[in-house]
């Protein structure tokens, strides 16, 4: 009996308080909402100079990439290497800011934590993501520097492989990697009878692509063509989406970051000069080659 | 204080009965105090952390909440459905690995060292792991008949794992019935499995109650495991928006779900558990 009283008598006591501090916690997000609109960004590109940036260590350019990194988007799992899209992106960004080669510095960042609130361990982070308005509400995204498309690969025996419309693919058992945005392509555009199974890497689309366990699998166009060049010998591409509306690849910083106006400037600067024309030549060259499905 | 009073209490029994009337009413208040400072304090500490107002943005946003929920609660109810069949699996096949590995005769030996293995392997392997070889192996064998759906591999691999767990708990349960049963059923004419059958799993299993209730919670929660291989259950689909919209909060939603199951089934453990103290 006692106990019983004396349990009621704290919760109500603990009601109390969850009440009073959650007032405490609206007021204090409202007013920092407030400070929040103060982020309207141009690049000057003369505050943007190794000597001015406030980097996460002065005078290096961090930056953050995934682990394992996969071709074409680096190559041998080493991004300090220069190889690969992103390797190459990264380094001309660098270049452009003033930052030597060796004045730049790789470190691994999980795609999950990379949107994490909190201080953050790079200055912008390259991991082929998608700039989305939902996703600018927690962090900041530079201009972008590549416009992805996706692409359906299968097995050739397959009935899969033989499909010539998104209609087509409807029965179809399809395999996707979680946090890329195939799976909303799928679900717009094929909207197929059984929910697509989702991965945890690209690594595991590919194995069960191969086990069967699903019969396509839609991923960047990129990837696509290095699945089917370099890493299941049977399989082809279907064909590939038409370009669907924000699907368009930036380089992540955190939000409101006094970087993110440079390096949107340095990717503009590289998109004027024709350098950033160049890079994605030499590492996504084919790109355009797939038939479009509609 | 059951004992009923022959006599008009004495002044000295008032004075005591006042007494503890007294220090109930200040045990509340302090009780009441205490839970003020400390979850207070903590709740304070938390919500004027300089970094509180994104946290909360971005892991307790009420419209990311409700975007998210319906799909959420689609896949938690996958979820359910592993549980339901994976869980009377379990039952059974434990069931069958604890008698194999308590049955002493000699010609057995071999599916004793069976079960014996079995229980030491899927036991001692990580769930996450078991789920991911079964998920990925089995298909990779290609052999005809054998299971290719992501939903039945995960169970199987869940079903692996927890018969391991399970077939212990009903081991523990038959061994502590005294032997003394075994043969007082024995002396009066059963056969060693009717003696088995009607005497000792009976008492045995009735002891392990909240144990194996215990094993199905954790079970219960083990299920998101299969989001791994690929369906979209409660914990992939809360990923998926967590993914897409930069936002956790749905991983709160999921989580809010595992507790409005896992929290009814505690307190009926621990129910049992207190019955079976009593008695």
């Amino acid at each position: 009996m006692r106990r019983t009283s004396l349990a009621i008598l704290s919760l109500c006591a603990l009601a109390l308080v969850l009440v009073v501090a959650g007032c405490g916690g609206t007021k204090s997000s409202s007013s920092s909402g407030g400070s929040t609109e103060a982020g309207g960004e141009t690049a000057s590109a003369a505050d943007c100079t190794p000597a001015q940036m406030e980097t996460h260590t002065a005078g290096t350019l961090t930056v953050a990439t995934d682990k394992p990194a996969y071709p074409p988007y680096f190559e041998d799992d080493e991004p300090a290497n220069g190889e690969g899209f992103e390797s190459a992106v990264a380094y001309a960004i660098g270049k452009q800011l003033g930052y030597p080669k060796a004045k730049i510095e790789w470190t691994v960042e999980p795609f999950d934590s990379s949107y994490a609130p909190g201080p953050k361990d790079f200055d912008f982070d390259v991991n082929e993501i998608s700039i989305t308005p939902t996703r600018e509400k927690a962090v900041d995204f530079s201009a972008p520097y590549y416009a992805a498309t996706q692409a359906v690969v299968a097995l050739e025996d397959s009935e899969a492989a033989k499909a010539k419309s998104l209609a087509d693919l409807k029965d179809t058992k399809i395999g996707v990697q979680i946090n890329t945005t195939s799976l909303s392509t799928v679900d717009e555009e094929i909207d197929p009878s059984s929910k697509p199974e989702v991965f945890n890497s690209s690594g595991d689309v590919v194995t069960a692509l191969k086990n069967g366990q699903v019969e396509a699998v839609v991923v960047d166009l990129p990837t696509a063509l290095y699945l089917t060049a370099a890493q299941v010998e049977n399989a082809t591409i279907v064909g590939q989406f038409g370009k669907a509306e924000g699907e368009e690849w930036g380089a992540l910083l955190a939000k409101e970051s006094p970087l993110t106006a440079c390096v949107s400037g340095a990717i503009e600067a590289l998109e004027e000069s024709g350098e950033l024309e160049k890079i994605t030549q030499r590492w996504m060259s084919q790109a355009a080659d797939a038939p479009q499905l509609h | 204080m059951t004992e009923t009073a022959t006599t008009a209490p004495g002044e000295r029994r008032l004075e005591r009965a006042a007494a503890k009337r007294r220090r109930t009413r200040r045990n509340a208040a302090i009780a009441a105090l205490s839970s003020v400072v400390v979850i207070g304090g903590l709740a304070a500490l938390v919500l004027t952390s300089p970094g509180w107002p994104t946290v909360r943005e971005t892991f307790f946003s009420w419209a990311e909440f409700k975007n998210a929920f319906p799909e959420v609660l689609s896949g938690f109810w996958l979820d359910i459905k592993v549980f339901m069949v994976v869980e009377v699996a379990v039952l059974v096949i434990a069931l069958a690995i604890a008698l194999i590995r308590n049955n002493r005769s000699p010609g057995l030996f071999p599916v004793r060292l069976l079960a014996t293995v079995w229980v030491d392997v899927f036991r001692g392997v990580p769930t996450v792991l078991l789920v991911y070889l079964v998920g990925f192996g089995i298909p990779a064998l290609e052999l005809e008949g054998l299971p290719t759906d992501p939903v039945v591999l995960g169970g199987i691999a869940l079903t692996l794992s927890y018969s391991g767990y399970v077939s212990e708990v009903y081991r523990a349960g038959i061994n502590s019935v005294h032997k003394g049963q075994t043969d007082a059923a024995l002396s009066v004419g059963l056969t060693k499995a009717q003696a088995m059958r009607h005497v000792i799993l009976p008492q045995g299993i009735r002891r392990v109650g909240p144990p194996l209730l215990n094993d199905f919670v954790a079970l219960q929660k083990d299920v998101a495991l299969i989001s791994i291989i690929g369906p979209q259950e409660a914990f992939r689909v809360a990923q998926i928006y967590q993914g897409e919209n930069f936002n956790y909060t749905p991983i709160i939603a999921a989580a809010l779900l595992y507790l409005l199951i896992t929290v009814p089934l505690a307190r009926l453990v621990d129910r049992m558990g207190g019955a079976e103290g009593v008695r």
